[in-house]
């Protein structure tokens, strides 16, 4: 729903972000399980006051569509996430280990599509 | 005496008309998105269920009125739902105190239809039931949220309680209609739920550190349809407008 960064546009900096507005709810993350056996997956992010609220405001918001059968809300401060900068550690080393991908098994005809 | 049946779906489906029309006066100007949304979708809910209710109004009544007759071509004084449900927005906290008071009422009143001796009737509660169990607790958690708040927030709170309890007292006023209903078992005796709500109301008003009005004092002629405030004429005129200016208009 809401962005909780700014991105510079070309040519100037970045907004110093500060911590949120004192009287703005905090970010959640919402999950989503469409349908029994499939995991949950994110689905965007909306502000609630505490997780109560932001399971009902998830409801509102992403579920109008009948889209799911369980809602999982994460406080975004809580989420761990990589460093766009560490891309050159974290992921270029297995792109060089091609034997890590199934492709080197015939597979039998009657297995069929995989 | 018109037909008591006819004047009981018009009650309940005027009830949810009008109120959704005032809640959908939110829509795009509420203070968060999340709470636009959530509104409009109560609208939607309320809109949904006037379609059955004033619906089966008018094939009860014979008269080749159907649901959007009954709620683009009818003046003020032909509506027949409760003051509480056309008293305006006012800011945020008074629209939810206004749906709170209603909805904790509202899902008493479905709960008891569900058991309707009338198929119809037990059937559209059955569905209704659902969306207003969510409802009360939306807006019941809103009350105390805010109520329980900051001081600003719970001033508001208190002033709309102040300014909407004397409203709430004709929810279970009993009159011939009712009687009729009741006596077949198609309806529950209106004052049958007092008690029931006033324990619900006074548990979420307490967790909201509001307090409740000591007078119960009530206006009354809403769904009797002798007295509206001047307000929902005011209403009527917005909603009813396209209908009135281009009869038969359509999509």
């Amino acid at each position: 729903m809401s962005s909780p960064e700014t991105s510079p546009y070309k040519g100037t900096e970045a907004a110093d972000h500060g911590p949120a507005r004192h009287n703005e709810w905090p970010l959640w993350e919402i999950f989503i399980r469409g349908q029994h056996g499939l995991s949950h997956r994110h689905v965007g992010s909306l502000h609630a006051p505490d997780a109560e609220m932001a399971i009902k405001n998830a409801r509102d918001v992403y579920t109008r569509r009948n889209e799911g059968v369980s809602i999982w809300a994460v406080e975004a401060d809580n989420i761990a996430a990589s460093s766009p900068e560490e891309k050159g550690s974290l992921y270029e080393p297995s792109n060089a280990k091609v034997y890590r991908h199934p492709t080197f098994f015939d597979i039998p005809e009657e297995v069929g599509a995989m | 005496m018109t037909d008591p049946l006819f004047e009981y779906l018009c009650r309940m489906g005027d009830n949810t008309l009008v109120l959704s029309h005032r809640v959908s006066e939110w829509c795009g100007v509420a203070p968060v998105l999340e709470e636009d949304i959530a509104l409009a979708n109560t609208a939607l809910d309320l809109i949904g269920q006037t379609q059955l209710w004033l619906g089966l109004a008018g094939e009860i009544e014979g008269k080749g009125r159907d649901a959007d007759t009954l709620a683009f071509r009818r003046d003020v004084w032909d509506f027949r739902n409760v003051l509480l449900a056309e008293q305006p927005n006012g800011d945020f906290g008074q629209t939810m105190m206004r749906q709170y008071l209603f909805d904790a009422w509202h899902l008493l009143q479905l709960k008891a239809l569900k058991g309707s001796s009338n198929a119809q009737i037990s059937a559209i509660a059955e569905k209704a039931v659902k969306e207003v169990t969510y409802h009360v607790e939306r807006s019941g958690d809103t009350v105390i949220g805010l109520g329980d708040g900051t001081e600003e927030s719970h001033q508001r709170m208190q002033k709309a309680l102040d300014r909407l309890w004397p409203y709430v007292g004709e929810l279970f006023v009993s009159d011939a209609v009712d009687q009729a209903l009741s006596a077949k078992g198609i309806a529950p005796e209106p004052t049958s739920l007092r008690e029931e709500y006033d324990t619900a109301v006074n548990a979420v008003l307490a967790e909201a550190t509001l307090t409740r009005p000591d007078s119960d004092f009530a206006h009354q002629g809403g769904k009797t349809g002798v007295r509206h405030t001047e307000h929902l004429g005011h209403m009527l005129t917005e909603m009813q407008w396209l209908q009135r200016a281009y009869p038969d208009a359509t999509w």
